[in-house]
């Protein structure tokens, strides 16, 4: 992947294109609301570096750009634009091939750029598992577009009609002839043609990409070491720079006492700076030196001394779990209400009320937060940045720096793991501070410490669950979320009296599609400093637990089959078929050995259904794992592959953020500092596991999260079916169940 | 700063450092082989993992002057250089890496292990890459590559450079 848009922008914008200005931008109506550009660009120039030339344009190869996604040159090479970075959800494959299926290129035989914040290509950001979902559309349109201009532009010169000519692998054939032109050769005339406003897109039926297994082109350089992540990055001149944090986040520097961290070999400077996070800033030092190594060892021989104000009281879980529990016996706000709650609970002879929480976690990408961040002389600034959405990185950057954007370069290099970490960017904000002030190129690292102490962090959450049944069903519900607020403390969006929709949204009966006759959704906002931010599956990895374990509970107070009990109270029919697909694979009514027992969940996420099935067996003081079978029914989707393995995923750390710990704070600080005591799951603990696609034909929903949130609740009602013993608090120590 | 002469994936090469410096700097920034990654800086999750004399090594933790003067290091690069190893080949097959930023170390224990046990149970493969952190979680795909290479192996295959 290569990252050259920003150096066409500077070049169509500067006036570079000589002769060619003419058509350096021609408006037209396009389908993604940005100009059509038509321009040399420095591809042209990598390439041939001495033929370009002011005076003479048709002596350099021309690049193209006939839509802003597709650059097809005349020597007939063709390059597609991924939009979304990829941390390992397949992206770098899944965009492009919505693009190479319309315009019928094999993507072995295309360049893939990584998309560098430019405006032009709209939303960058990988998150809410929107790449295919929200691309879908729009990008098979870009090259149907692109392929009917070229079809038009051959038909022309054949003075054949449109009808007559078909795209095949990168070239326009004309039917029952021998004659075609390689897409090269058409180009120049077809990039001078109006963009079509309603590109015929194919008929699913003759896909020959999406929706089948292709092997990912970008696995060979990940298992070679050759693929470069953020942390790979390094430019000449380059200094290293290694972050002292306050240990309780928030502290502020009374002090610092470098004398000992300057007289570290390789140690250059120490810069008192900040931490900007989107809530509050902090305080900050950081180790400025000429390797890392020595940076770190800077770090850890300074000394400063932090007013850490009243944040050893205020900032600790524990206070802010007992807050939740005191929000449970209130009324929150109301988000939706069917039936009068309230009264009919109050009234009803069979009914339950529990509580079920969910820890903070940290992401633990294994690769940490870093960033290279480079403001030259010139008044511009070159980045390499592993972000998640390099358009956002590049605002944040823009203003981090007081450069505007056309003078920034954002590259983004692979990311290695981010699962929502590095959508949030503190730590390029931090390393804009310090390439400001250094004049150099400077690539900021964290240590896993500062990723597991520092946050943010998925929130914890409480889930206060209140139902009743009468004659064998369910019949009322109510689910009230309580805890920070991932849009009032991130955004700063939430009024005193809204309940958040992200959250509120999530555990909706229009999300659920449980019709329960009596419900209520409410929310209370229990706030925290502790830095909080979306983690894979955002509020839904929370509110699953307490939604489908507290169904089991009702289900069991109603003496009803727990699948049975779930498909009474849906009509929805894809919901359906997702749970009855998991029962039929997982073998639901099998009649299981003593100590045995299954457990069932069902949770609808980022346009996509998944059911988990969980089957455990009692070993010792605790259960053991024998198998999780879970089912996505996620529409279209690109390759299956990705599918299953996205939801491998999920189902890794569905489980792990059940019974490996949480983040604790006690007395401001984090309890956890690095994998020893903050575990993930390892592979001697990891289950057997089986996924079904179920190929649905419907608009394709997101696969990078919705596999997650049934997993944790489907373990602890098979807890129960095999033990009796309801657990309510994550996580949990699968080993003894106490 | 001292002068180490090292041996990395069959080249000499010689480096100024600080003799407490881990190998993992060293050859990622002193060596230029970025393939080896840093993950936890404490032996907890095996990103680091490279061959030091044929043994898997976690490198964030051999300060570079605790090396013996004849030690052979291989990393990532090294054991694919003119043919991918069996194991790399089974890694693409299965198409085991999502990030693929574990990977490096997941390959670098496979191959270690793959060597003392050619023919490995799942229980084998469970005790031995316990070291290696995958987030991703690609841990059933790395089950499938160790036992697609092991068979790859004994089909002939020879592996590596």
């Amino acid at each position: 992947m290569e990252n050259i848009e920003n150096n066409l922008i500077e070049k169509a914008t500067s006036g570079d294109l000589g002769a060619t200005s003419r058509r350096s931008f021609i408006k037209t109506g396009s389908l993604t609301g940005v100009g059509l550009m038509v321009g040399l660009n420095s591809f042209a120039k990598e390439k041939h570096p001495k033929k370009i030339s002011h005076t003479d344009p048709k002596s350099a190869v021309l690049d193209l750009e006939i839509n802003p996604f597709i650059i097809i040159s005349t020597d007939g090479s063709i390059a597609l634009i991924n939009p979304r970075p990829d941390m390992g959800q397949g992206s770098t494959q899944a965009a492009p091939s919505l693009i190479a299926e319309e315009l019928e290129v094999s993507l072995d035989k295309v360049k893939l750029i990584q998309s560098g914040g430019q405006e032009k290509y709209g939303s960058q950001q990988s998150g809410g598992s929107s790449t295919v979902r929200g691309l879908w559309t729009s990008l098979r349109k870009a090259g149907a577009a692109a392929k009917e201009m070229l079809i038009e532009t051959a038909a022309k010169r054949w003075n054949a009609s449109i009808s007559d000519c078909y795209a095949q692998e990168g070239k326009i054939y004309l039917k029952n002839s021998d004659k075609s032109f390689s897409f090269g050769e058409l180009v120049d005339d077809a990039s001078k043609l109006q963009v079509p406003k309603n590109p015929k897109l194919k008929d699913p039926k003759d896909f020959k990409i999406l929706g089948k297994y292709n092997k990912r082109l970008d696995v060979p350089e990940r298992v070679t070491g050759k693929a470069i992540f953020g942390i790979d990055i390094e430019v000449p001149n380059m200094v290293y720079a290694c972050m002292q944090h306050s240990p309780t986040i928030h502290g502020k520097i009374v002090s610092i006492d470098d004398s000992e961290a300057l007289k570290v070999k390789g140690v250059l400077q120490v810069i008192k700076t900040k931490r900007p996070m989107p809530h509050r800033g902090a305080d900050a030092v950081a180790v400025i030196a000429s390797n890392w190594w020595a940076a770190l060892k800077g770090r850890k021989a300074l000394k400063v001394s932090w007013d850490n104000g009243d944040l050893a009281k205020t900032m600790t879980t524990d206070n802010y779990f007992a807050a939740t529990y005191e929000a449970a016996k209130k009324e929150g706000i109301r988000y939706e209400e069917k039936g009068d709650f309230n009264a009919k609970f109050a009234n009803a002879k069979q009914k339950l009320e529990f509580n079920y929480e969910t820890p903070f976690l940290a992401h633990a990408p294994i690769e940490p937060e870093c960033a290279v961040v480079h403001v030259k002389d010139d008044g511009t600034a070159e980045v390499w940045a592993h972000v998640q959405g390099p358009d956002g990185g590049l605002s944040d950057v823009s203003r981090a720096l007081g450069i505007s954007k056309d003078k920034i370069k954002f590259n983004v290099p692979l990311l290695g793991g981010s699962f929502g970490r590095k959508a949030y960017h503190d730590y390029l904000n931090e390393t804009c501070l310090l390439a400001k002030e250094l004049k150099r190129p400077v690539k900021m690292m964290w240590t896993r410490e500062d990723d597991i102490t520092q946050g943010p962090y998925r929130p914890g959450m409480l889930s206060h669950m209140q139902g009743f049944v009468d004659k064998g069903k369910i019949i009322g519900f109510h689910h009230h979320a309580i805890g920070e607020s991932i849009v009032g403390q991130v955004f700063g969006g939430l009024a005193p009296d809204e309940s958040d929709p992200w959250l509120s949204g999530e555990i909706s009966t229009e999300n659920s599609k449980y019709e329960f006759p009596v419900s209520k959704v409410s929310w209370t906002n229990v706030k925290t400093e502790i830095p909080i931010v979306w983690w894979r599956s955002v509020y839904a990895s929370n509110m699953g637990w307490g939604q489908e374990c507290f169904i089991d509970e009702l289900a069991q107070l109603a003496g009803k089959d727990p699948l049975q009990a779930r498909l009474d109270l849906v009509k929805d029919a894809r919901y359906k078929k997702v749970l009855e697909t998991v029962a039929e694979k997982a073998n639901w009514k099998e009649k299981l050995g003593a100590g045995q027992g299954k457990g069932i969940a069902v949770f609808a996420s980022f346009g996509s259904i998944s059911a988990c099935c969980i089957t455990v067996s009692k070993d010792g003081a605790g259960v053991k794992i024998d198998k999780v079978v879970s089912v996505l029914d996620c529409g279209y989707y690109v390759n299956p592959d990705h599918v299953k393995a996205q939801t491998e995923g999920n189902i890794v750390m569905g489980i792990t953020a059940a019974i490996k710990g949480g983040i604790t704070f006690t007395n401001g600080v984090c309890d956890q500092t690095n994998f020893h005591q903050y575990n993930i799951m390892r592979l001697n603990e990891a289950p057997k596991i089986e996924i079904h696609i179920i190929d649905s034909g419907e608009n394709p929903g997101g696969v990078g999260e919705p596999g997650l949130p049934p997993i944790a609740p489907a373990l602890g009602n098979a807890i129960f079916a095999a033990t009796g013993k309801r657990i309510r608090k994550l996580p949990f120590d699968i080993t003894n169940l106490g | 700063m001292a002068i180490f002469n090292l041996t990395v994936n069959g080249k000499k090469t010689k480096v100024d450092v600080e003799p407490d410096m881990p190998l993992l700097w060293v050859v990622r920034d002193f060596v230029g082989l970025k393939g080896t990654k840093f993950g936890c800086g404490m032996a907890q999750c095996g990103a680091c993992t490279v061959h030091v004399n044929g043994e898997a090594t976690r490198s964030c933790q051999i300060p570079v002057s605790s090396l013996t003067k004849n030690a052979k290091i291989t990393t990532i690069e090294g054991i694919g250089e003119t043919q991918l190893h069996a194991v790399q080949q089974a890694w693409i097959e299965e198409q085991v890496p999502q990030c693929g930023y574990c990977q490096s170390g997941q390959i670098m224990s496979a191959v270690a292990l793959l060597k003392t046990t050619p023919n490995p149970t799942d229980a084998d493969i469970d005790t031995y890459m316990s070291g290696n952190l995958c987030r991703c979680g690609t841990y059933d795909r790395i089950r499938k590559g160790i036992h697609r290479a092991a068979e790859s192996l004994k089909a002939g295959n020879i592996g590596g450079k």
